[in-house]
């Protein structure tokens, strides 16, 4: 058991390549062959190239792209769903690659549990069955099953339902077990993909709701998919941008909007509201100074659009900015509206390294 | 003087051929042409017109070239082929094969020792059972009525009994032989051409080589035709359902660390059942089918009936027989579908 924030999960120069002759290919890729030329010329598609993540406990990591950039490939090879043609991917500082059948089964019993975007529930089994489904798999009692996939079940708010079948509940419900399933596994890894995606979006945003307080209680290390930007910058505390099998970009996901790195991740983020995301953390002064006609104060974690509405739309207005009670900088309106202006194509100077 | 003989000449053959035809083994037309005198098969007029050419088959050949062997020499060596391999063939087969016998006959003996009073309220009660659908129930009572009055019954009850067993054995051999084959698609190329063989090949091509190698007196000669026959919707259905079984439920259950048993016995073969059991229908209706083409080879039943009707000119008998076999078929049918949609709604509700 690992404490907060240190790496849980790091993947480590991972490549995947799918054809034929994977091993051959590998040549190619190294020499920097890119994913269409490898389509061409060899008929070998590049699902993976060098990925490197630490994925921290406790947090959330999401994986975003778009369709095809290689999110459901890269996490399906933590669990081993798919293996890979080159790389290491370490849990616990153990190569999951080194481990035999029985050592992959116990690590998908009890170290990982995951929750599918098409939901994957049994739908023979009851909803009851299903959440307890991961307790029965390793050879638990059926009584502890029940109790722990009662117990969840109505920790997602599905009490009522245990006898009914998957195919009675609409999707955000059936959802729902699929959480309740892969918590009741009790696993410090939780693994989703695209697990909100099919869902409308009212419904989306309930589910992420329950997923964030989830977290707050149960401090669970969730590596999360989506090609959502809203939902990433929602719930990640750690943010990795993929396309075409390659990693533009990933760190704190206020960083990344302030900072972009890439053309790529600029387009992609020109049509988000920025008020809303960014935080009066991320554009503030790093001070303990005073300040002089200071507004009044700010929680450091307050989105920006409360701000404006705070000021009521004054720029020439600074508020001290306030975390646990203590000072930890202060917020310049003018930063503040300077921030909103969606970056152009990065400028050098904002570059990250 | 044949058409061919130019042929030989040419390639200078004639001293490796020998001369003209030889005597051997002769076919039922080259008997009665010489018994009537005539030696018109010899075909030796060297004026055949252009358009009578005859093929340059084994027959014809022959008739140059003595060397060649003619078709009935080819079958011959077929038949002496196959009675070479019968024996030791035998001595394998026969005690795996017992068991059908002693099965067949212990069920024969148990359903006509069973009084009718006790054996139609079994069969009504199974059927209720087993579907939950009064129609059914009540058309399954009618039908072993009916063919108890007109002193069909016993005929009915063997046949039923016959297939009860065939179906059985089906079952217990084609399923796992299914599930084999839904796990490696080298198996599933290699059994798939079997099963089109089993399946295509005409019923009676079965019995031929079946009366060889077994005694007719045996029970198992027709088991194992009509096994041959049906197995193969079981087997296809089984090996069809596990692989339709939603790749996304399979990978939930990898990603939950399911071992393969508990994967096979957990959901591929619960969410297959539908399949299978579709399977195992047309499994009962195939047995059916040749049960009553294995008349001809010995099994009881109605189909020794339909035999009379055909052989003596009975018509009203093989008609009669005939009606029985369809009711038996439509109960068949009807009780094993409506237990399969049973299964279909519990699987998909
Ligand atoms: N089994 C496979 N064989 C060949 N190509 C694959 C296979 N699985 C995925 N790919 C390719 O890898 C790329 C990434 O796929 P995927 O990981 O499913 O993307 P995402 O989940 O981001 O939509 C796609 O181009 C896809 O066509
Ligand atoms: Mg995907």
């Amino acid at each position: 058991m690992s404490g907060e924030g240190d790496v849980k999960v790091a993947i480590r120069r991972l490549y995947k390549i799918f054809g034929p002759n994977p091993k051959t290919m590998m040549r190619h890729v190294e020499g920097g062959m890119c994913k269409t030329d490898l389509l061409e010329q060899y008929n070998h598609v590049l699902g993976l190239q060098d990925i490197n993540v630490d994925i921290r406990a406790g947090e959330i990591t999401v994986i975003m792209g778009l369709s095809g950039s290689g999110k459901s490939t890269l996490i399906r090879h933590l669990n081993r769903l798919i293996d890979p043609t080159a790389g290491e991917v370490l849990v616990d500082g153990e190569n999951v690659l080194d481990y035999g059948d029985a050592r992959l089964a116990k690590l998908r019993q009890n170290t990982m549990s995951m929750v599918f975007q098409k939901f994957a529930l049994f739908p023979h089994q009851t909803v009851l069955a299903n959440a307890g489904m991961s307790r029965r798999v390793r050879g638990e009692r059926a009584e502890i099953a029940d109790t722990e996939g009662r117990r969840w079940l109505s920790r997602v708010g599905l009490d009522g339902y245990e006898d009914h079948y998957p195919g009675q509940l609409s999707g955000g419900m059936q959802q729902r077990v699929g959480i309740a399933r892969a918590l009741s596994s009790d696993s410090e890894i939780m693994l989703m993909d695209e697990a909100f995606s099919a869902l409308d979006p009212l419904i989306r945003t309930d589910m992420q709701d329950l997923l964030l307080e989830l977290q707050r209680e149960l401090h669970k290390t969730i590596v999360f998919i989506t090609h959502d930007l809203d939902e990433a910058l929602k719930i990640a505390d750690h943010l990795v941008i993929l396309k075409d099998g390659t990693i533009v970009q990933q760190g704190e996901p206020q960083e990344i909007l302030l900072q972009p790195n890439d053309p790529y991740i600029v387009d992609f983020i020109s049509d988000i509201n920025r008020a809303r995301v960014l935080r009066v953390r991320s554009v503030m002064e790093v001070t303990d100074r005073a300040g002089e006609g200071v507004a009044g104060e700010v929680e450091a974690d307050t989105n920006l659009e409360r701000v404006i509405a705070l000021s009521g739309g004054d720029t020439n207005l600074n508020y001290r900015v306030m975390e646990d009670g203590r000072q930890v900088g202060l917020l310049h309106m003018r930063d503040l509206v300077r921030a909103l202006v969606p970056v152009e194509a990065a400028s050098e100077d904002r570059r990250v390294a | 003087m044949a058409t061919y003989d130019g042929l030989f000449e040419t390639l200078g053959l004639e001293t490796w051929c020998g001369g003209g035809a030889t005597d051997g083994p002769m076919t039922m037309a080259e008997l009665l042409a010489r018994a009537n005198g005539s030696q018109a098969a010899e075909g030796a007029d060297p004026s055949v017109p252009l358009m009578q050419t005859p093929f340059p088959s084994l027959d014809a050949l022959n008739r140059s070239c003595a060397a060649i062997p003619r078709s009935r020499d080819m079958t011959e060596a077929v038949e002496n082929g196959f009675l070479s391999v019968k024996d030791p063939l035998k001595t394998v087969l026969d005690p795996l094969t017992q068991p059908l016998s002693w099965m067949l006959d212990l069920s024969l003996e148990l359903f006509q020792d069973i009084p009718w009073f006790i054996m139609i309220p079994l069969l009504v009660a199974a059927t209720w059972f087993a579907s939950r659908r009064i129609g059914v129930t009540l058309f399954v009572l009618v039908s072993f009525l009916f063919m108890a009055f007109i002193d069909y019954y016993d005929d009915a009850i063997r046949t039923l009994s016959i297939i009860f067993v065939c179906t059985i054995v089906s079952i217990v051999l084609g399923i796992p032989i299914g599930i084999a084959m839904s796990r490696s698609n080298a198996l599933q190329r290699t059994v798939i051409p079997i099963l089109d063989i089993l399946q295509t090949l005409p019923t009676f091509v079965y019995l031929i080589p079946l009366i060889y190698l077994f005694s007719v007196t045996e029970s198992k000669i027709y088991g194992i035709a009509i096994i041959l026959y049906a197995v193969v919707p079981v087997i296809r259905l089984t090996d069809l359902g596990i692989r339709l079984v939603d790749r996304d439920v399979i990978e939930a259950a990898d990603a939950f660390g399911m071992s393969q048993r508990q994967k096979l016995w957990g959901v591929q073969i619960p969410l297959a059942l539908p399949n299978i059991m579709a399977g195992v229908n047309q499994t009962i209706m195939m047995s059916l089918a040749m049960v009553v083409i294995a008349s001809l080879i010995s099994a009881p039943g109605l189909g020794v009936k339909v035999l009379a009707g055909i052989r003596n000119l009975e018509l009203g008998v093989g008609f009669v027989a005939g009606f029985c076999i369809v009711l038996l078929a439509v109960l068949l049918d009807r009780s094993t579908k409506a237990a399969l949609s049973r299964i279909d709604a519990s699987v998909r509700s």
